[in-house]
């Protein structure tokens, strides 16, 4: 009798059902993984799939509900004895120390010891080479991780699972930041766990991953459990259609007429930072071009490209059929653009100074001619985007860090629109924030198409690239490989049905794009 | 009933006013609680007389200079440990080249010196992205070990008495010329920290040198900026001490670095940037200097006086350190 064989069940959940405040994030699911199996944990953002994940590392526990694992039916697990019954989390955000070699980070915390009660240095070198020669991956246990490759860090953070005698392997979206081919030699490692019988739980939003590795398949959708089934079970459109649902975002609601007019305000030719073909784009003036693509895609570095913060490799960039050569912040500003980046936090925001001084930041060159600050301008302007922003702060004065997460990313947006920009570039700027505010953001953006400012936005979600864009780019391997019309992607006025359609067909080009692109 | 109420509301909101806003004012209350001990406790061995007074103030000045240049420094998120070796070393150069070539010789020899010196470590930090913590350390010994080599170790005495009057030594009627030049120093800083574009630049980098790059800030230009100011104002403190000494000497300065930082921190500068008050750092100046006089006075030996001293800067920092 082997518990451990392939096709018994390796990890159940049963009923889990897990709120926070009053949010549901888990309702009664049942989920169980079985050994010598990769199962696909589907679902959108906010669906659930993180919450499993943490009950399952031990971070947190369910509110009712078991876990059976290795015949015991548990409560809770606790960081400890998710360890102790075999299960090995591969982190999205790697875990490792750059700055301590493979072995070191291997055995972390878990050191053999010698005889003399010191690290044995040599044993744990060892040690982190046969368990990466069992991988079947060759580099130097000696080398510091820093000096790797996403790739090969990603490979180290399996061998320090698999160290740890893991038998249930979790991945979160671990190809995010990888190379095709580092993606092979992942996934060939993957396959060969499987087949040693292996449990892997596989998180991942590229839709093609699961088809290529998967056996089966769970959805989760708003906390439910929608659906487990064997991959071949599922065709890319049902799969899309189960995870999303029949209930739209209803963001349509947003959408105004066309704003844009036949000017080219921006146009890019072949714009790349490495190797391909790069982007190729005309922005219009008035016109919001929604930028869509998968995580990974290249669309904060086509961004971080256009406003001077990454190298370009080669391509052309024009404003207004002039060629320009935008090679810092301080030239994209010149040239009259602006950018809300990806993380308010880090990029956008000081965050322990007042709402004023981050908004005056950017138009301090023209606040006044000396090098003086002159108060009240810089107070009529603040005062100015505050209201015109709605931002909700007790006063100018009040650190941005006292700010909800809407309302800091408002004085993000207000910063850059106090530049006044002909161009600007919104990068992931309704992400974490309150639906209020979110739907603030969206009718701002139409205003400013209306008035003239030429919009490029990024999102993630489609619903709302849909609701806000005259046209979308669909963007995969730093090329945008689709340009759609968004009022002919949503047929009917205002019909839920037909959105809900054309967030489902983006969501397939989006997806095909990387397949075949 | 209505009255009572309201007069209490207004008492509450100066109380939780008074709560919200203390620990940032902690070195005014501080530097009022600590002089008023000893105003009282020393009352009778002339802690408040007039002398002893002005003399707090000129041996605080040359510190209270530098740590005007250092909250630049901090509040732009970098530090420089070779203030006080750059005094050392600008004291000598100024004094060798007054005698070789005469007053404006002699000056511009003290600030090129600060200048240079300023120039290398930018260089360093921002081309070869050295921490300033690092280059500004090594170039402590280099300017220490400059100066002892070219004045051989000796004293290199100033006979200029213009100079001497002029930077350090001499009163303005009652005032001490040092006085006058921390007031100087001092205003030119608050101004440019709180009220120019460059001082609010330097807050940005500061706070958040990421966010201010992408909001189009020359966070490298802020950074050389600050050190060259930094180094060409302890340069400044440096021609000072000589004024005041008659004499250029390669260990003056010595240890000053840790005395204005100390100044700059007890102030409410914070140590990694985003936060700074020019005002705050000359307070916490010339609290030190309060403190070494009255201990001095208590009859306190060297040794009990640096322990004292220790734990009441300790005291200071903690209570104005924010909970969260």
């Amino acid at each position: 009798m082997n518990a451990r064989a392939s096709g018994n069940i390796a990890v159940e959940m049963r009923a889990i059902s897990k709120r926070f405040g009053g949010v549901h994030a888990l309702r009664e699911v049942n989920f169980s993984a079985r050994f010598g199996e990769i199962h696909a944990l589907l679902g959108e953002n906010g669906a659930g799939k993180s919450t499993i994940l943490k009950i399952l590392r031990g971070v947190l526990a369910p509110d009712s509900g078991e876990i059976v694992v290795d015949g015991n039916a548990l409560a809770s697990l606790t960081a400890k004895t998710a360890r102790e019954h075999g299960i090995g989390m591969i982190f999205q955000e790697m875990s490792l120390v750059p700055s301590l070699t493979v072995a070191q980070n291997v055995f972390l915390n878990n050191e053999p010891l010698g005889r003399t009660g010191l690290i044995d240095e040599r044993a744990m070198r060892e040690r982190s080479l046969a368990i990466l020669r069992d991988m079947g991956v060759e580099f130097d246990p000696a080398a510091l991780v820093g000096d790797l490759s996403t790739g090969q860090q990603q490979l180290t953070e399996i061998a320090k699972a698999l160290s740890q005698e893991a038998r249930i392997l979790v991945l979160d979206e671990p190809t995010s930041a990888l190379t095709a081919s580092e993606v092979e030699i992942l996934f060939d490692l993957l396959r060969r766990l499987r087949s040693e019988g292996k449990a892997i739980i596989y998180v991942s939003h590229r839709m093609d991953e699961i088809f290529q590795l998967a056996d089966r398949a769970t959805v989760l959708r708003d906390g439910r459990h929608i659906d487990t089934r064997p991959i071949g079970d599922y065709t890319l459109a049902t799969l899309i259609a189960d995870i999303m649902g029949k209930a739209t975002r209803d963001l349509l609601e947003y959408a105004t007429d066309p704003t844009g007019s036949e000017e080219v305000v921006l146009e890019v030719r072949n714009l790349h930072s490495g190797a391909g073909a790069g982007a190729s784009f005309a922005l219009h003036q008035g016109e919001v071009l929604g930028i869509a693509g998968l995580l990974g895609s290249g669309r904060s570095r086509l961004a971080r490209m256009l406003f001077g913060l990454e190298p370009i490799a080669s391509g052309e960039v024009l404003i207004r059929n002039e060629p320009v050569r935008i090679t810092s912040p301080q030239m994209a500003k010149a040239a009259g653009m602006a950018l809300v980046p990806e993380d308010r936090r880090r990029q956008g925001l000081v965050l322990q100074h007042s709402v004023a001084q981050n908004i005056e930041l950017p138009v301090l060159g023209k606040l006044s001619p000396s090098p003086f600050i002159s108060g009240r301008t810089g107070r009529e302007i603040v005062r100015d985007i505050i209201s015109r922003m709605n931002i909700k702060t007790h006063s100018p004065d009040s650190d941005v860090n006292t700010l909800s997460g809407g309302n800091q990313q408002k004085v993000v947006i207000g910063k850059w629109l106090a530049t006044a920009p002909d161009i600007l570039i919104m990068d992931e700027a309704t992400a974490g924030i309150d639906i209020g505010s979110k739907g603030e953001i969206l009718r701002l953006v139409r205003e400013l198409a209306s008035e003239g400012k030429s919009i490029i936005f990024i999102s993630s979600e489609l619903a709302e690239l849909l609701a806000v864009s005259d046209r979308i780019c669909v963007m995969a391997r730093g090329e945008i490989v689709q340009t759609l019309d968004a009022r002919q992607l949503v047929a009917g006025d205002h019909d839920p049905h037909s959105e809900l359609q054309a967030e489902q067909k983006l969501q397939l080009l989006l997806q095909q794009g990387r397949r075949h692109g | 009933m209505a009255e009572a109420q309201s007069t209490h509301g207004s008492l509450g909101k100066l109380w939780s006013y008074f709560r919200q806003t203390w620990r940032q004012n902690i070195i005014y209350i501080g530097f009022a609680v600590v002089f008023v001990f000893f105003a009282v406790t020393l009352h009778d061995r002339g802690f408040l007389d007039p002398n002893n007074v002005l003399n707090i103030a000129r041996q605080t000045a040359v510190i209270a200079v530098m740590a005007v240049a250092m909250t630049l420094v901090l509040s732009s998120g970098e530090i420089d440990l070779s203030v006080g070796a750059v005094a050392g070393l600008a004291s000598v150069t100024t004094a060798m080249a007054l005698s070789a070539g005469g007053l404006g010789f002699g000056i511009l020899a003290g600030l090129g010196t600060g200048l240079f010196v300023g120039l290398v470590n930018g260089v360093l930090s921002t081309r070869l992205l050295i921490p300033t913590f690092l280059t500004t350390l090594a170039m402590m010994g280099i300017a220490r070990g400059a100066a002892m080599w070219i004045s051989d170790t000796a004293a290199i005495p100033i006979l200029n008495s213009d100079y001497a009057g002029f930077f350090g030594s001499g009163n303005l009627g009652p005032i001490p010329s040092l006085l006058l030049w921390m007031i100087v120093a001092g205003a030119i800083g608050h101004v440019t920290l709180r009220h120019t574009k460059f001082g609010r630049r330097i807050l940005a980098v500061g706070g958040n040198a990421e966010a201010a790059r992408y909001t189009g800030i020359r966070t490298a230009r802020i950074k050389m900026a600050v050190l060259v100011i930094s180094s060409v104002t302890a340069a400044l403190a440096g021609m000072l001490y000589a004024g005041r000494l008659q004499s250029g000497r390669f260990q003056l300065g010595e240890g000053d670095e840790l005395s204005v930082i100390a100044a700059a921190v007890l102030g409410g500068t914070a140590l990694f940037g985003g936060r700074g008050t020019v005002i705050g750092s000359i307070f916490g100046a010339l609290m030190i200097g309060v403190i070494n006089n009255g201990l001095i006075l208590m009859g306190l030996e060297y040794s009990q006086q640096l322990i004292a001293r220790g734990g009441i800067i300790i005291l200071a920092v903690a209570l104005s350190q924010k909970r969260s």
